[in-house]
């Protein structure tokens, strides 16, 4: 299916603590990717991630890193396969992760 | 900043460190190898304690049998994950019969004291926050070990033999 | 669920002193000091990552995953129970065997695992060394102690290098991960050849019992056959040459290229010669100091831990007829065991559709009442992501298969095509590039027919999810690297591997399959196997006779281009 990529980014990172899977959203973080904010260019998404790597001392979230994202059907897509993965949870095990509602509050 | 522990206890550094193409000071000094094998003849001729610091490629074998001219070796841990100068601490106390002292110097961890010090280290040169009660404690997390080692602590094995 | 008519059985393994319990003990809290400091920030993640891994602690693409170590792959019923236990409580119900004989568990807190490693305490269990650059698991032939083909159980031994390795104050930060496997027989059930380091035990000309040691094996980007060390070493000795060769590997390999800093590369770029060399030099050093010596009375002392349970005697060596779907299971599963009228039985936990090496808690459970009842307590974790009952009654075959089958664990197919290895990858782990349980799960389904399988007979097939190589694949006689192709999931296919002691490193046939065609691709290879093979040749014989090309040439035909 044709898909749109205007080099859109997302910022994700793993919580220290349980180790969830983490969405950037303003000045904060979600569970949900579909919750997360979607970075327009390449200086919006370069300004959040420095954002986060300045607040790595809050030993709250580790390895944040931007990933590319597309607009499919008005939904938002991770472009690669790792990404989606890691956002809805293992393939094999569909009855875990957050694609079968299991969030870690 | 940086303090030296020595004996369980914060230490005078005795030793200045020269750079390799620095004046030599009197006095106790410090120097690379590099610096060593350019000026052994000045250096040995002093009558002032030498010290080397060798990097984590530098087998202390190249000193050769100038090895125990020094009263300091100081073993250069480019990065905590840079584990060959256990081996060539426990090589200068074994092989080499090194008496000296042997000095920690760089990127290492609290957590890495303990195997530092079984394996010959006895100096470190450690951040400001490093405390005398944290050195004692990062000794002290493990009563025991399984294996023989320079610091000739008795193993699990011969404590059992002992029982 | 605890069977209450089944006694809980005291195992012939290791049993913890109490040394050996202050040290784990010890090593906990060290751990959960480590943990505090880390979350209040004292320590960095860059700082806390070697120490985490070194009790066997990953971040992964969903959460923390803990590799639990099970020392030479054997196992007590109420170590398994527990595993059982943990998966249950902060796990979410299931465990992973490993290609290293470990258990990992996938959906693991940080802030958990403290508690976690004192439950594992509890029972003589911890994850210490399951990751990082140090000595990992000593892992070992599944056979050990019940095969009649080994010289000697080789997991006293296994014992020994075990707290010989632990926090070994010079060996804990090499340049790479340091792996052992031990053996006993001329068969390698534990891809020695493939190791770091491996210790056979063997017999020299005089008759005297003395270990052979090979260096230099390994998988991952750049796999290596490893070499011959030393054809004999005394057992007094051993230690000291284990601890000779780890000595030039931490001075001399590498630290400047993660990819290049297995004892593999070192051996490779100075040399078999050269390393003896250099060993040897060490080795003369160390039997001169003695500290290292290992005396025959520790030796002894160990060994008497694995003494074989009490055979019963007078027992038929016939094999009950309990039907033909447990006479096929027998075929493949059941292998002959030293004592008359016993069994070592393989549990493949591989039913065609399930994920590879996963048991759930629950299964977990039912193979402990499984090992009270039928295996003197005890089960072997096998590097073929399997499980074997190392001790049990011919009688009591039928009644094991019966229990098996409601486990859904009773898969006649051990060394079949559908016994296949297979990594996490993409789906858990973060170094992967594609997934393999789900080609694991086609392939297996699309060969699920019995007769089929047996009409192919023995043909390992071992699927790695990116190029470090986990699933083993450079050792399948059929291999699958998943690769990353634009974002899309590839699979290469690779022939001719082995990891027995006929070891060989297999060829990588060409470009990639899409994830729908794989599949259909090793069908067509298997097809040239049957077609071309001579009388009694397993698959890896055929390929060896015949070469690449025609497997090739049908694994292009008709496949979209890649």
């Amino acid at each position: 299916m044709a898909h749109q990529n205007h080099g859109l980014q997302m910022l994700t990172a793993n919580r220290l603590r349980d180790g969830d899977v983490l969405y950037r959203k303003g000045s904060g973080w979600v569970l949900m990717l579909a919750d997360g904010d979607v970075y327009p260019d390449q200086a919006s998404a370069d300004a959040a991630l420095a954002a986060a790597n300045a607040e790595l001392v809050r030993n709250e979230f580790v390895a944040p890193y931007l990933f590319e994202v597309r607009e499919d059907g008005g939904k938002i897509q991770p472009v690669k396969e790792r990404e989606i993965i890691r956002a809805a949870g293992p393939t094999v095990h569909p009855h875990t992760g957050k694609q079968a509602g299991q969030i870690n509050a | 900043m940086t303090k030296l522990i020595k004996s369980g206890a914060y230490a005078q550094d005795g030793f200045v460190p020269v750079g390799d193409d620095a004046a030599l000071p009197d006095g106790a000094v410090i120097v690379s190898l590099a610096r060593f094998q350019k000026d052994r003849d000045a250096l040995l001729a002093r009558n002032t304690p030498i010290g080397v610091k060798l990097q984590a490629n530098e087998n202390p074998e190249l000193l050769g049998a100038d090895v125990n001219h020094f009263s300091l070796i100081a073993l250069e841990f480019p990065k905590f994950r840079d584990g060959r100068a256990f081996s060539w601490a426990r090589m200068l106390r074994t092989r080499l019969g090194f008496t000296g002292e042997i000095r920690a110097v760089g990127d290492f961890l609290y957590d890495q004291v303990n195997y530092q010090h079984r394996v010959g280290f006895d100096a470190w040169e450690v951040p400001d926050h490093f405390t005398i009660e944290m050195f004692n404690r990062a000794l002290s997390e493990m009563t025991n070990v399984y294996q023989p080692s320079t610091d000739g602590k008795k193993t699990i094995r011969e404590l059992r033999a002992g029982r | 669920m605890l069977n209450a008519l089944v006694k809980p059985v005291a195992p012939n393994m290791y049993r913890y002193d109490e040394f050996d319990a202050q040290f784990v003990g010890e090593r906990v809290n060290q751990f959960a000091g480590q943990v505090a400091r880390r979350l209040s920030g004292e320590l960095t993640e860059d700082q806390f990552k070697p120490l985490r891994l070194m009790n066997g602690l990953y971040l992964q693409l969903h959460a923390y995953m803990l590799r639990i170590a099970v020392p030479y792959g054997t196992l007590s019923s109420k170590q398994m129970r527990k595993l059982a236990h943990i998966a249950r409580t902060y796990d979410k119900n299931f465990g992973h065997f490993t290609t290293r004989t470990n258990l990992q568990l996938n959906w693991i807190k940080l802030v958990d695992v403290p508690a976690i490693l004192r439950e594992l305490a509890d029972v003589e269990m911890h994850c210490i060394q399951t990751s990082g650059n140090c000595v990992r698991n000593i892992t070992a032939d599944q056979f050990a102690g019940a095969t009649d083909e080994e010289i000697e159980d080789p997991r006293p031994l296994a014992e020994i290098i075990r707290q010989w390795s632990s926090l070994h104050p010079e060996f804990v930060f090499l340049a790479r991960k340091f792996k052992i496997a031990v053996g006993a027989c001329e068969s390698d059930r534990a891809a020695m050849l493939y190791h770091d380091m491996a210790v056979q035990v063997v017999k020299n000309q005089a008759g005297r019992t003395g270990y052979k040691v090979f260096a230099g094996g390994g998988m991952g980007r750049t796999p290596y056959i490893a070499h011959v060390m030393s054809e004999f070493v005394e057992r007094e000795d051993i230690l000291a040459y284990l601890e000779a060769v780890l000595r030039v590997y931490n001075q001399d390999s590498r630290r400047d290229n993660i990819h290049k800093q297995r004892i593999k590369i070192l051996i490779n770029t100075i040399g078999p010669e050269e390393m003896r060399k250099r060993v040897a030099r060490e080795f003369e050093e160390l039997k001169r100091m003695g500290t290292l010596q290992l005396p025959r009375e520790e030796l002894d002392r160990i060994t008497a831990y694995f003494a074989p349970p009490k055979f019963e005697t007078g027992l038929a060596d016939t094999m009950p007829d309990a039907g033909p779907d447990f006479a096929n299971w027998v075929k493949t599963n059941v292998h002959k065991h030293k004592a008359p009228g016993y069994a070592i039985a393989t549990i493949t936990l591989k039913t065609p559709g399930q994920v590879p090496g996963d048991a759930t808690s629950e299964q977990m459970d039912v193979i402990a009442d499984l090992m009270d009842e039928f295996s003197v307590g005890e089960v072997r974790v096998t590097h073929e992501q399997n499980l074997v009952l190392p001790h049990v009654r011919k009688k009591d075959l039928p009644a094991i298969y019966a229990k098996l089958k409601e486990l859904d664990f009773a898969a006649p197919n051990a060394g079949l095509i559908t016994d296949i290895i297979a990594c996490p990858g993409l789906d858990y782990c973060d170094l992967a590039n594609a997934r393999s349980i789900p080609i694991a799960q086609s392939i297996a389904k699309k060969f699920e027919n019995l007769d089929r399988q047996h009409e192919i007979g023995e043909l390992k097939i071992k699927i790695s999810g990116c190029i470090n190589a986990c699933g083993h694949h450079h050792a399948g006689h059929i291999g699958i690297l998943g690769v990353d192709k634009k974002g899309v999931e590839f699979y290469q296919l690779v022939l001719g591997g082995s990891g027995a002691e006929d070891a060989s490193i297999g060829t990588i046939m060409g470009p990639g399959f899409g994830e729908h065609e794989i599949a259909d691709a090793v069908e067509r290879v298997v097809n040239v196997y049957l077609a071309e093979r001579k009388d009694g040749e397993r698959f890896l014989d055929t390929y060896r006779r015949i070469g690449m090309e025609k497997f090739k040439a049908a694994a292009y035909q008709g496949a979209v281009a890649a």
